[in-house]
């Protein structure tokens, strides 16, 4: 695409420096001292021709087209890692990388064809997957509890759950949202989903830097919330989590919000007496971006894990804060052919071989995205004997039955 | 350059089909309605001759449910112009369709002249026929199928229209234009665009309506369908096992047990 159709591109997007400066937060982004700590602690960093300290000092030349037009923020997982590590506390991944990436989106000359399609689908059916959002609630038919489904059956209900796409349409997903359900179950929780009416809560395409798309979804979550009555959101993505936190929150959003992590941690006393069968394992948790660095929930999920009988906890040389990205944020899920192409290691690879390293037999998760990508890299790197299991899982299994 | 791209919608085939109650057709309230996929192609390619030659680019489609957003996202795009032709019968058969068109054609102003007219190759629905040669018949036009690339010179009075053959081999066609070509793939995937960009479209941009002429005597007969079936299930596949000997003795029974040798 030529300067002159970007620049067009750009008008129309409206992209000004002044919405940028806009707020307290993009102001924040000109005490920037340019001392690098982002771009060090970046996981593809080395790779990236813009990364945050170098997009600060092209914006102060006033010369964006010259970041617009590279694709390198394309490498951006939207992990975090800079805005955790950043000492003037810019908030790198939400304000500056966000703006940035949609004006990067537009400009693209072609978008790497496995994002186009994902984002393609979330729009037209709800979900990357391309799954047909009639069939969002097949899963909960065979979940072996009651899972009720509130088109069907509106009544009031204490926790609404928001299974996320994964949950209702990957398999392995699925099978973290039978062991939810049934945690849910056994703790007498009144809980009921969206069934079919869910859509993606779209985090993963606004930090690709698709925020119109974004704003679709937050438009029909919004609009499904409203027709229900409940006390609580609880939900399994992670990404989700954030979206509702910090976005949704802007046009309206004001329940009580959990991550399932989190609302079964907060049960702990109730639970614990229902994990009666040992696992045995050597269990390494890998912290995830958003419940991670994002939003410090570092002891939650260890406390869970730590609670089922016989499980030795062991950590990762990168743990908590330094945590190292499985690859699958901001759009990275769909970017795994286009990264292999520029030859870089995959950040599902890097962080499984940490956990090989430890000796643990399971590699627990909260985050949807994780178990499927780190199931590819231990067939990759051919380290299969190490399991990969969502907490949840990990906690019905230790129920029995 | 002008180039008038032809859209059709199809049953989207992520969702389940169901037939109607007649069991002449699909039930088309439980079907939702997708850009067809070649049609996408043959707007991709339009817009990039557009790009390298300049000009005009116009769409058109019948009108079908979820046709707007179709439309929107290929003026977001860059086509020039979209224009839908209302109060056709639903669910037309490609001959039946292909005579609208080209009444719309031949009827409303600033539609043509137009020098290159681009429709997919073929849509999953095409029961009788594809609309690029039946469109080129009616126009007196020539026509090329299964292309995946076009070329056109300065005066835009010849195109050259690369097309698959079997057997791996691609040909090179010289074609005098205007002409119809049936795109079977752009040189390049249909371009991504941003949902801000079709909704600053909707806010900004018009869908022309053209309202259906009647398709006179150049409608062809549209053939009777008696009845649509889903496929049945058939048996599974039988292994033979054993060494190269016993397979082929089972082989041979089987087919002598069927008459078949």
């Amino acid at each position: 695409m030529s300067q002159s159709s970007s620049a067009t591109l750009q008008a129309e997007s409206e992209f000004t420096l002044e919405s940028l400066f806009g707020s307290p937060e993009g102001r924040k982004i000109l005490t920037c001292m340019q001392c690098g700590m982002c771009a060090g602690t970046c996981p593809y960093g080395d790779m990236m021709e813009f990364p945050p300290r170098r997009i600060i000092a092209t914006l102060r030349e006033g010369d964006m087209e010259r970041v617009f037009t590279s694709s390198g923020l394309l490498n951006c997982v939207a992990c975090y890692a800079c805005t955790a590590k950043c000492p003037r506390g810019i908030a790198l991944t939400e304000v500056l990388l966000t703006v940035v990436k949609e004006q990067v989106l537009l400009g693209l000359e072609e978008t790497p064809v496995e994002l186009q399609k994902a984002l393609e689908n979330t729009l037209r059916y709800g979900n990357p997957m391309g799954e047909s959002p009639r069939r969002r609630a097949a899963w909960a038919k065979d979940a072996g509890v009651p899972v009720r489904i509130l088109p069907e059956d509106p009544r009031p209900t204490d926790v609404l759950w928001f299974v996320e796409c994964y949950g209702a349409y990957h398999p392995r997903g699925v099978e973290t949202s039978r062991a939810t359900a049934k945690l849910f179950h056994a703790l007498k929780v009144d809980f009921a989903i969206l069934g079919n009416e869910e859509k993606c809560a779209g985090e993963s395409a606004r930090l690709a830097g698709e925020v119109g798309l974004f704003d679709a979804l937050m438009e029909d979550n919004m609009a499904i919330f409203q027709k229900y009555s409940f006390e609580r959101v609880v939900t399994s993505g992670a990404h989700a989590y954030d979206a509702f936190r910090y976005q949704y929150k802007d046009v309206g959003f004001r329940y009580p919000l959990e991550h399932t992590t989190l609302f079964f941690s907060d049960k702990l006393d109730q639970l614990e007496p229902l994990l009666k069968k040992r696992l045995d394992s050597k269990v390494t948790y890998h912290d995830s971006c958003t419940l991670g660095r994002h939003n410090g929930f570092y002891e939650e999920p260890r406390r869970l894990l730590g609670a089922i009988p016989g499980v030795e906890l062991v950590e990762m040389c990168h743990n908590r804060v330094n945590s190292i990205c499985c690859g699958g944020g901001g759009g990275g899920m769909w970017l795994d052919t286009y990264y292999k192409s520029k030859g870089y290691e995959r950040l599902s690879e890097r962080r499984a071989k940490e956990a090989i390293a430890t000796g643990a037999d399971v590699l627990a998760c909260s985050c949807p995205y994780e178990i499927s990508r780190f199931e590819d890299a231990l067939k990759v790197l051919g380290h299969e004997e190490m399991v990969v299991r969502d907490v949840t899982e990990l906690l019905a299994e230790a129920m029995g039955g | 350059m002008d180039t008038l791209v032809v859209l059709k919608m199809v049953p989207d085939i992520v969702e389940e089909l169901t037939l109607a109650a007649d069991g002449r057709g699909l039930d088309r309230n439980q079907a939702r309605m997708i850009l067809n996929e070649s049609d996408d192609h043959a707007l991709e390619e339009a817009l990039l001759l557009k790009e390298r030659h300049g000009g005009k680019v116009t769409v058109l489609a019948l009108d079908a449910p979820e046709l707007d957003e179709a439309l929107f996202a290929a003026l977001a795009k860059g086509a020039d112009r979209a224009v839908k032709v209302t109060g056709a019968a639903e669910g037309l058969g490609t001959r039946q369709a292909a005579a609208v068109l080209g009444q719309a054609l031949e009827r409303e102003q600033g539609l043509k002249p137009v020098d290159l007219i681009l429709t997919g190759v073929q849509a999953i629905d095409d029961l009788d026929g594809l609309l690029a040669p039946l469109l080129a018949h009616l126009l007196g036009l020539p026509f090329l199928g299964i292309v995946n690339q076009v070329s056109v010179d300065g005066s835009a009075r010849k195109a050259i229209a690369t097309k698959e053959c079997p057997a791996g081999f691609q040909a090179r066609f010289e074609v005098d234009l205007p002409a119809v070509l049936g795109i079977q793939s752009a040189e390049k995937m249909p371009r991504y665009v941003p949902v801000g960009k079709v909704r600053a479209a909707m806010k900004s941009r018009t869908i022309e309506l053209l309202p259906a002429p009647p398709a006179g005597e150049a409608a062809l007969v549209a053939p009777e369908l008696l009845r649509m079936k889903k496929p049945e299930e058939a048996g599974h596949a039988e292994f033979l096992e054993g060494s190269l000997d016993e397979v082929s003795e089972k082989l041979c029974e089987i087919l002598s047990d069927r008459g078949l040798m």
